[in-house]
């Protein structure tokens, strides 16, 4: 295999890794409102930890984007 | 019209985080230069600095509207070290309050164009994590001394598993730094070349460019989101790990 098209290959494989960040936002985010529907007192508590999950769960799909930028761009 | 790939050879999408020399300086053989980096860490600071000196320079009793943003600021991360610390976290506010609102004015000065974002190094924000986890382990050393060790085997866990458990702790905590500072780092690189991509297809595609620009304009604003979150969850963390080392599994 040409290495051009290995490197191509790499990337979009690397970039795999943000389905996983979408299907955690998604589950974090489904789960606060049908959470929060159920107890909306207890809702506005729990904005935070809403925040830090979602910051989280991207992170880690990011990681796999980075990954693939750095293929692309540095190699 | 200019493809896709004209447009990205013209204007590399990773081109934005070069560092540029601005003043040539050399001191002893070492090249101290003034780079774009440079300056706007020194204009993230100066800005901070100036606007919580006008802000609270008046200090009045009912507080006009430059007070109010710094005592929101301020009562912001009190909360969040009250909330996750506890009172003993109070000495740390300082420098939760100053890592916090530099990682934030960071953030959003990169956001202006043709800015540079001095999140999007990892060598910034590497050394950000570095030195809480250095200051954090060698705070937890201080408050119990040896006895710090016991962060890495939680209680109630049955003997036989403790050969598994103590390397994953350990491992986790060392690897505690690296996810600290790629998280910011990658959010900021990510986000940023996002934008840039976007703007290619923009031009790309002419009169139909349209859509893509208001797909740019919703993404402009998730990162502005983005921008304040990742300081965000920078502090919190930080608030965790502090609270890890003076309290360890109390709670």
């Amino acid at each position: 295999m040409e290495p051009a098209a290995a490197k191509l290959i790499g990337a979009g494989l690397a970039a795999i890794a943000l389905a996983g960040a979408g299907v955690g936002i998604g589950t974090i985010f489904g789960n606060y409102l049908s959470g929060a529907l159920r107890n909306p007192a207890a809702a506005p508590a729990q904005f935070g930890n809403l925040l830090l999950g979602f910051a989280l769960a991207e992170a880690t799909g990011l990681f796999g984007l980075v990954i693939a930028l750095i293929l692309l761009f540095v190699f | 019209m200019a493809s896709v790939k004209e447009i990205f050879e013209l204007h590399p999408p990773m081109h934005q985080f070069e560092i540029k020399q601005w003043i040539p300086i050399e001191i002893g053989g070492y090249d101290v230069s003034l780079t774009n980096a440079g300056a706007f860490m020194l204009g993230t600071v100066a800005l901070i600095a100036l606007f919580l000196f006008s802000a609270t320079s008046k200090r009045s009793l009912v507080p006009g509207r430059a007070q109010s943003v710094a005592e929101l600021a301020y009562g912001f991360i009190a909360n969040m070290l009250r909330d996750n610390v506890g009172t003993a976290g109070m000495p740390f506010f300082p420098f939760v309050f100053s890592l916090f609102t530099y990682i934030l004015v960071a953030n959003f000065l990169g956001m202006m164009p043709y800015a540079f974002t001095v999140t999007s190094h990892i060598i910034v924000t590497g050394a950000f994590a570095l030195f809480i986890f250095f200051g954090v382990t060698l705070l937890g050393f201080i408050k119990h001394g040896p006895m710090f060790l016991k962060l890495f085997v939680p209680s109630g866990v049955p003997f036989a598993l403790l050969p598994i458990i103590v390397p994953i702790e350990i491992i986790s905590y060392l690897s505690r730094p690296l996810s600290l500072s790629v998280r910011l780092f990658a959010n900021m690189l990510a986000g940023h070349t996002m934008l840039k991509v976007f703007a290619g297809f923009v031009i790309a595609l002419g009169i139909a460019g349209a859509g893509p620009l208001l797909v740019m304009v919703a993404l402009t604003a998730l990162e502005f989101l983005v921008a304040f979150l990742q300081a965000y969850v920078f502090a919190v963390l930080t608030c965790i790990y502090i609270n890890d080392a003076i309290h360890m599994h109390e709670h």
